[in-house]
């Protein structure tokens, strides 16, 4: 067969975006550009290529955008160019844009700008208010004239910041439910209108500013939130894009074309090098080669396939050009059998109750009824009615939630951060806090507890050395482990892959052959990874291969053990290489042969014994029980559908970020309890002091920013080492 | 008093023109990439700066 790869540029056409005025642009990720020179070694060199109208690099995101003059784009002499340059680009769809996501972020920055204006300038009216109630020369007018500032210009405010509150409160209403944000715009609501009212009446207390800078804060507690949200799925999607969601097309006049997996019907005729992934299930129509089904059911050996052979979307192509015809479309192939499992366990994750609406379902009732006692008991006992709604209304403020509302998200932002800067990224808020409560860790074996890549068992040196030069000339990922455990040395002549089979050479003037036992002319029963080697008609050698278990597996095993959670593993591998590493890490409980079924009945059943299990994997098998376990971590190198399900994912060849995300969740977790502790403890005196018409406006405003402080400095301490007294 | 109703919205229209500004600075793009246009201070020449 004539076709090559690697000469020609990749096609990219299927990532232009095309505007309506007919220019293009393409947008890439250039994860290693770093510095000024970077970016104007970049951005010069892209600029001088014809039909380049601009090129742009943000630096903060690596991404590169890069416009094309009209009717001009050569969008694969982009990536030649910046591979020559020294940058690996990968193309990044826009479609997987998140701009919903930077509208809502742009609304809460302007909110909270908003706030924090509001803030700043009702504190200037209220402060000549707080000297008169400290015995300052301070006449009624005078007074009265102050609020009315004070109203002008925090009310507005207060009315805006609070929109985002508003809308959330009345989108739970509707649906029949309450949440956080009900209590908070209850509280802000009446605050104003009652605020308004006393200023009208001229009365002495008036709560703007307490309005305003109650929402500043939650804003700020808001906002951190969705930063931790918008970074992860940033983050996310950038590995994800790294997977390069493409397949490559033969079209009928026998062009090569790359297609977006969404438009890939049945019977389109699909080529697959090696080294990639098959985009949809398909039947090989010529070709031969081997598959890796390793990210699909777990086997490690691989699997030989030829013509009229049918293939499985995900399996990794090892060793020959294919051409397969597709019999599924994306969506229909066997990752989406698979994605149903993920969607229906996704389902039971959103009836998880997080902990600050735990917290909320306490606190709404004790704080809505005491004002209403206040408010209640106040007229009973003669305060008239006005006096005594004052006082139901300091009770709202005084107790506010923003304790609460900050006592989780700034834990949660310190703990993820942390996390991020040792290679863990956090999906939510909502997984850390059910990480913390997890009991039993569920390993996949292959890529989760080993590194994916195969590794010589008992290497012979001077085996290694002989084979050595024929093993440097394949691109085989056995033949290259091998090239690895040997030192660099000479390349074998006149070599010839034959894909499926091998690869021929000549080494010192003697004709040799590596490859699979059918290659050398042996029959092999063997289960086990192996490759032959042989000179003509001599010697026949066997090397044998095993995943490599993680550098740190064992002492991470051992210190989730010690950890007091229990470590099972899950494969769909054979019994020989799971017992193997179940033993190399020191895992006592392990199960071979698993369907993605079986993983997911295991982990159902677990959730039915009232087991919190993490689940850890990262092939499409796992996927269905990493959505259905309590928590989910994935390894970065992860499949797609892996990666969705996963809560939080992990980069590195080391276990260890494992424990360390069990570890800083839990301190998060303890954090978070003391924080709900402190404005549980200060909601205890302030609450009283407001039944009994101690607080004034003043008051208010110190023990509201008071508790806001101290929970968000309690929360700095998360995941740092415990402190020693 | 007088002085009060002066300085007041003095203080106020300083105020709303600090927030106009981190409007326009938000609109225009300012925060997009903050770590690139810190490093494209120390490109070399502004003339040959691409645009």
């Amino acid at each position: 067969m004539a076709l090559t790869y690697g000469a020609a540029p990749p096609d990219l056409s299927a990532f232009l975006d095309r505007r309506e005025d007919g220019r293009e642009s393409l947008e890439l990720l250039v994860p290693d550009a770093r510095c000024a020179g970077c970016l104007s070694k970049i951005e010069r060199t892209l600029l001088g290529l014809p039909g380049v109208a601009g090129a742009r690099l943000n630096l903060s995101q690596k991404r590169l955008h890069v416009d094309f003059t009209p009717g001009r784009h050569d969008a694969g002499r982009v990536v030649a160019v910046l591979a020559g340059l020294g940058y690996r680009a990968t193309p990044y769809d826009p479609r997987r844009a998140r701009e919903a996501g930077e509208r809502e972020g742009r609304r809460l920055i302007l909110a909270l700008a908003v706030a924090g204006f509001g803030v700043m300038n009702t504190m200037m009216f209220s402060v000549p208010i707080w000297a008169g109630l400290f015995g300052q020369e301070l006449g009624p007018a005078t007074r009265t004239l102050m609020m009315w500032f004070s109203g002008i210009v925090g009310g507005p405010c207060a009315i805006f910041a609070g929109l985002p509150f508003f809308r959330s409160a009345w989108r739970s209403l509707r649906a029949g439910r309450a949440n956080m944000d009900v209590p908070i715009s209850i509280g802000v609501i009446l605050t104003l209108a009652i605020s308004f009212s006393e200023t009208v009446l001229r009365g002495r207390d008036a709560y703007f500013d307490a309005a305003v800078s109650l929402l500043f804060l939650l804003l700020i507690g808001r906002w951190l939130e969705h930063g931790l949200r918008a970074r992860a799925s940033t983050a996310a999607a950038d590995l994800l894009a790294l997977q390069a969601p493409t397949a490559t097309v033969l079209t009928e006049a026998g062009e090569l074309a790359a297609r977006p997996l969404e438009d890939i019907r049945p019977a389109d005729v699909l080529l697959v090098r090696p080294g990639e992934r098959i985009p949809v299930d398909g039947r090989v129509l010529d070709g031969a080669s081997e598959l890796d089904n390793s990210l699909i059911t777990g086997e490690t050996a691989p699997a030989a396939v030829q013509a009229g052979v049918p293939c499985r979307a995900g399996a990794l192509n090892l060793s020959g050009v294919l051409r397969l015809v597709a019999t599924a479309r994306s969506e229909d192939s066997a990752v989406a059998a698979i994605a149903r499992l993920v969607e229906a366990g996704a389902q039971s994750k959103s009836r998880y109750v997080r902990l600050a609406d735990r917290a909320a379902g306490v606190y709404v009732p004790v704080v809505h009824a005491l004002a209403l006692l206040t408010f209640a008991g106040g007229w009973i006992l003669g305060l008239g009615p006005r006096e005594a709604l004052i006082r139901a209304v300091a009770v709202l403020i005084v107790t506010c939630p923003c304790a609460l509302g900050l006592a989780v998200p700034a834990v949660q932002i310190t703990a993820s951060a942390r996390l991020f800067r040792r290679g863990v990224l956090v999906k939510s808020g909502a997984a850390l806090e059910r990480l913390a409560e997890v009991d039993h860790v569920v390993f996949d074996k292959t890529g989760v507890l080993t590194v994916g890549r195969p590794r010589l068992v008992d290497p012979v040196p001077s085996i290694i050395a002989m084979v050595a030069p024929l093993a440097r000339a394949s691109r085989h990922p056995l033949a290259q482990a091998l090239a690895e455990a040997a030192p660099a040395g000479a390349l074998a002549s006149e070599v010839t892959e034959h894909a499926g089979l091998g690869v021929e050479g000549v080494i010192d003037g003697r004709r040799a052959r590596l490859g699979r036992a059918a290659f050398l002319g042996i029959a092999s029963t063997s289960e086990e990874t192996e490759l032959w080697f042989g000179f003509d008609g001599d010697i026949r050698v066997r090397l044998r291969f095993a995943d490599e278990v993680r550098p740190d597996a064992v002492a991470a095993i051992a210190a989730l053990k010690a950890r007091g959670l229990s470590v099972e593993m899950l494969s769909g591998d054979l019994e020989g290489p799971v017992r193997r590493v179940a033993e190399a890490v020191g895992i006592t409980q392990w199960r071979a042969g698993c369907s993605p079924q079986d993983k997911a009945a295991v982990i159902d059943a677990l959730m039915a014994a009232d087991h919190r299990p993490l689940m850890v994997g990262d092939g499409l098998n796992d996927a269905g029980a990493m959505a259905r376990a309590h928590a989910a971590m994935a390894p970065g190198t992860a499949l797609e559908a892996s990666q969705n399900a996963a809560d939080l994912l992990f980069s590195g060849i080391c276990l260890g970020p494992v424990v360390e995300a069990v570890d800083v969740a839990r301190s998060a977790r303890r954090r978070a309890l003391e924080n709900f502790g402190l404005a549980a403890a200060y909601n205890l005196l302030a609450a009283p002091a407001a039944m009994l018409g101690l607080v004034n406006p003043f008051v208010a405003a110190i023990a509201m920013s008071g508790s806001s402080l101290v929970v968000t400095l309690n929360a700095l301490r998360t995941g740092a080492r415990p402190w020693t007294w | 008093m007088d002085l009060v109703m002066f300085l007041a919205p003095i203080s106020l229209g300083l105020g709303l023109l600090a927030l106009g500004a981190f409007w326009w600075s938000l609109k225009a793009g300012q925060y997009d990439d903050p770590i690139g246009d810190a490093e494209r201070i120390l490109m070399d020449d502004p003339e040959d700066r691409p645009t």
